[in-house]
Order: structure tokens, then sequence, then C-alpha cells
């Protein structure tokens, strides 16, 4: 069963991690470079996303030109900061993956639609 | 109570015409039927997904063959086994679904009702209790799932619409096919936060029947339903202090529930209850399970509380009550779950173990975190009159009232209000 992981990052965490002195933030990033290692067999593919500033989206409505803004989708204090495809048996396994992960403090589980 | 065969063993209830029988709580035919269903509803559940290896499918099956039930048993009479009755019915009702794999005449041959695997229905309660579905969800699927309930039997137990209760089903059936949920006993690293899960399900439901009053028969029977779940799942899970204490806690409120209310309907308040109403036989029992479970050197805050309702039960009088180990039991219950409602509940126990004074001080402090509970404003009361100050207090009481809809429990304020101050 395929779901994709979205790591989701909240302003707080945010501020905590860039005031960390640069060998701890060296650190973090350690930590879940080996929680993806770790799980390399289970992971099929993903990525880190760049800041919430890069953010451009997209609303099509009909025959209207397409309304461009900045920023994410939902403006929030909760952001999409990067997100993997993992293949496991069931949402058990994907929850048990995610006890060990060392990120971000909150992660999305989203079932793939059956053969895509 | 005192007499009548246990409830509490599942185990032990396998003779259903005995069970019918002998007078009990559920003595009304409606209470009967509604305990022969949930005796057996899940097991026919536990084979069925065994049968389809379909969660969903399995579950309304059952739901098609419980409805078929209580319409035609208080005609035709409850067959001699109600279970095998129930599953040939959801069978054939499933033959078209089954029809569609393969081999499902192996699959027919292969299912064997009797006896279920005791993990068969371990797993239901762990998948109807899993963290990725909503509590009202996990409630609504127990009930349905464990207990057999219909969806209008839910809804009218819980006061919603029966579309409400409905869709809550299907949305949760919906996700744990489409999320892919499964159907397993957590593994023992993950059992300490899934069987929480599992066990506030349950107290949610005790609770629903516990507060509810007189003409709400529907709510009332769920307090029956939960102490049924918690049997089941101690018989399943012997070993678990934390099953054993809710279990316990239960059984040692369900003692004391002839003395709670008067005939007509009234609240009677723990310091005034009639104690030579109370089961003692339930008592004594629930206080043994308890002192068991307490050797595992595991408490938590099940156990604790069922604890501190057990020095209630054995107090022969309210003047003799223990309450410096009651005040103890609360501090490791604040320990281990911190809640301003158990701060209140500690200061209630600190007033006789210290001084109404250091109780009202304990009271005042949680002002502001309690201002909207009424039980707050009805001790605080209490602790003022005890200090002398009537006239606060009466300002107190007058704010619970507005707090409360419960008419037992407004009855209570309202009597109180209408004293000399």
């Amino acid at each position: 069963m395929k779901y994709v992981l979205l790591f989701v990052e909240t302003e707080q965490f945010e501020k905590q991690l860039a005031a960390l002195p640069q060998d701890e933030r060296a650190r973090a990033y350690e930590l879940a470079g080996k929680w993806f290692a770790d799980h390399a067999d289970k992971i099929r593919g993903g990525s880190k996303l760049q800041g919430r500033h890069t953010a451009t989206t997209v609303r099509l409505d009909g025959d209207a030109e397409p309304l461009i803004t900045d920023g994410p989708f939902v403006e929030g204090k909760e952001v999409v900061s990067g997100y993997c495809e993992i293949d496991v048996t069931d949402l058990d396994e994907a929850l048990r993956m995610l006890r060990t992960w060392p990120g971000c403090p909150v992660v999305e589980i989203r079932p793939l639609e059956p053969g895509s | 109570m005192a007499g009548l065969p246990s409830r509490g063993d599942p185990s032990a209830r396998t003779g259903v015409i005995s069970q019918l029988s002998a007078p009990g709580p559920s003595s009304d035919p409606r209470g009967q039927l509604a305990a022969v269903v949930r005796e057996h509803a899940s097991r026919v559940a536990a084979a069925l997904v065994r049968m389809t290896g379909d969660f969903a499918t399995a579950q309304d099956l059952v739901q098609d063959a419980i409805e078929k039930a209580l319409c035609r048993w208080p005609a035709d009479g409850i067959p001699d086994r109600p279970d095998a009755w129930l599953y040939t019915v959801a069978r054939n009702r499933g033959r078209d679904v089954i029809r569609r794999t393969a081999n499902y005449r192996a699959k027919l041959a292969d299912v064997d009702l009797t006896p279920s695997e005791p993990d068969d229905r371990l797993r239901l309660i762990f998948t109807c209790c899993h963290p990725a579905l909503p509590q009202p969800a996990q409630v609504a699927l127990t009930l349905r799932v464990v207990c057999g309930l219909t969806t209008a039997q839910i809804a009218r137990a819980f006061l919603v619409p029966q579309a409400t209760v409905e869709q809550r089903i299907s949305r949760a059936k919906r996700k744990i096919t489409n999320a892919r949920i499964p159907y397993r006993i957590p593994d023992p690293d993950e059992l300490g936060y899934r069987l929480t899960e599992v066990l506030a399900v349950i107290y949610l439901l005790y609770n629903e029947g516990y507060l509810a009053t007189g003409e709400q028969a529907d709510s009332r029977a769920l307090a029956d339903d939960a102490e049924w779940i918690a049997a089941l799942l101690h018989t399943l899970m012997p070993t678990e202090p934390e099953v054993a204490g809710l279990l316990a806690l239960i059984r040692l409120h369900r003692a004391r529930a002839d003395a709670r209310f008067t005939p007509d309907g009234g609240l009677v308040l723990l310091a005034d209850q009639d104690r030579g109403r109370w089961d003692q036989a339930a008592i004594a029992d629930a206080t043994r399970l308890l002192v068991r479970a307490a050797k595992r050197r595991q408490p938590g805050p099940y156990q604790l509380q069922a604890a501190i309702l057990a020095c209630h039960a054995e107090a022969a009088t309210w003047q003799e009550t223990d309450w410096e180990q009651i005040v103890v039991l609360y501090d490791m219950l604040l320990c281990l779950a911190p809640s301003p409602v158990t701060r209140l509940h500690r200061a209630i126990a600190l007033r006789y173990a210290v001084s109404p004074q250091a109780a009202l001080e304990e009271v005042d402090d949680l002002a502001e975190t309690l201002d909207r509970y009424y039980l707050f404003h009805a001790t605080r009361a209490e602790l003022l009159r005890a200090v002398g100050r009537a006239d606060h207090a009466r300002v107190a009481d007058q704010r619970s009232l507005e707090l409360t809809s419960n008419p037992a429990e407004r009855a209570v304020l309202g009597r109180r209000l209408q004293q000399p101050a």
C-alpha cells in the first residue's frame, strides 16, 4: 500500500531550528537523513521543499484568467515543507515508521489512489 | 443485585436460555434481546471478517442480520443458537460478495463458527478504536460491531439524529478500507497507547450511561454495554492492570447505583446515600479485582480512580471515610494525569482530611480554569457554607444552577437554595 507523507513545519519549529547553533542544526539534519537511510527500503522518492516564501498558488476558475497569488494555498502557521512516497503493508506500518521521525512536528499520511 | 449470576465473566455466559430466565437488570424483553445480540454479534462479526477478509463488508452483513433478528425473534422466539442463526443469515446475504472471490467455496468450508478465537474479538475492538478514527466514530463502531447495537439504538442513546450515526460509521468504514487500517492486535510496543484509546472509549460509554437521567433508558443501557465490553476485554487481556482497573471502577460505581436515585428519580449525593442499599458482594468482588491488578505494580489512572471509589465503598459511614488515603490517591492520579477537575475532587477530600479552609483555598485557585463548570461552583458553595460565609455560598449555588441542565442535579441545587441561609 502506497502513502505519501507530507512533512509539515510549524512557525515555532522553524524559529527553534533557526535559533540553533550551527553544529546542532547540522546534527538535526543529520538525524533526519539517518531516518531516511534507515527506512530506505520503504521510501520511493520525495524531496524537501524550499521555504514558503518561494510558493506560488494558481486558482483556476473556468473561463476566467487563472488567479495567481504569492504564498502557499492556505495561509497559516503550518506549511508543507517536504514529502515522500512510501510503500508499506498498512497504515500501522506507516505510523510505526513515524514514531522515530526526528524532524518537523507534524506529518500527514495520505494513501495514494490504487493504481496511481 | 446480590445473588444474581455474575454478569462479569462472558465465558461463564454460554447458556443463553439460563441467562434469559435469570432475573436481572435486563429483565425486560427488549433488554434480553439486546443482551443476546451483544453476546453473539462480535463472534459472528469476527467469523465474517475471517471469511470475507474485509472488515467493512463483514460489518454490513452482521448489521443486516441483527436488524432481521430484532424483527423476527420477538415473534418467533430466540433460537437455541443465536450465533448460528445470525451467522447463517449474514452468510447467505454475503454469498454474492464472496462469490466474486475465486475460492469462496473453500472459504465457506473453512469457517467454523465456534469457538471463535479470542484474538479475533480483540482484533475487532482494536480496529474499531484505531487512533486514526475520530472518537465519535470509534464509539459508534464499537457499539455496532462489538455490542451489535443498531444505528437507531446508538442514535437514541446519544440523542443525535440517526443520519449522523450512519454517516460516522460509513466514513469510518471507508477510511478503514481506503487508508488500509489493519485488522490486527497492536505489537507489544504499541499496546500501551492503543489500549489507552480503547479504554477511553469504554469509559466514555460508561459515563454517558452513568450520567443519563431516569427517562433516558437507551442512554442508561450504555452503562451495561460498557461493563460488558470491559469484562470481555479483561477476559481477553487478563494481565493488563488498567483493563482490570477500569472494570473495577465501573463495577464499584454500579454497586452503588441503586442508592444514587430516590424512587421518583431524584439524585442522592454520596454523603446522604443509604449505604445499606449498596451491593456489598459486588463491592468485595470489584475490590479483589483491583487488589490483584495492583500487585502488578503498574498504577494507572483507572486503577487509581477505582481505588478512590473503593475507599468510599468500604467506609461504613461518610464520617468513617479514609480521607487521608483518598488525598494520597488523588495526588498519585494528578501525577499521572494532571487535570483541574481531578484537583477539584481532591479538594473535596482535603476538606475532611485537613480543613474546609484549606480546601477552599485550593478550590479558589481553580477559579479561572473551571468557571464554566457547575460542580466547581457547587463545591465552592459547600465550602463557603462550611466556613460561615453563607451569602457567598448562595451566589455560588446560583451560578452552579445556571450551568447545569441535568434535571436531577438541578433539583439538588434548587433544594439547597431554598434552605434558609
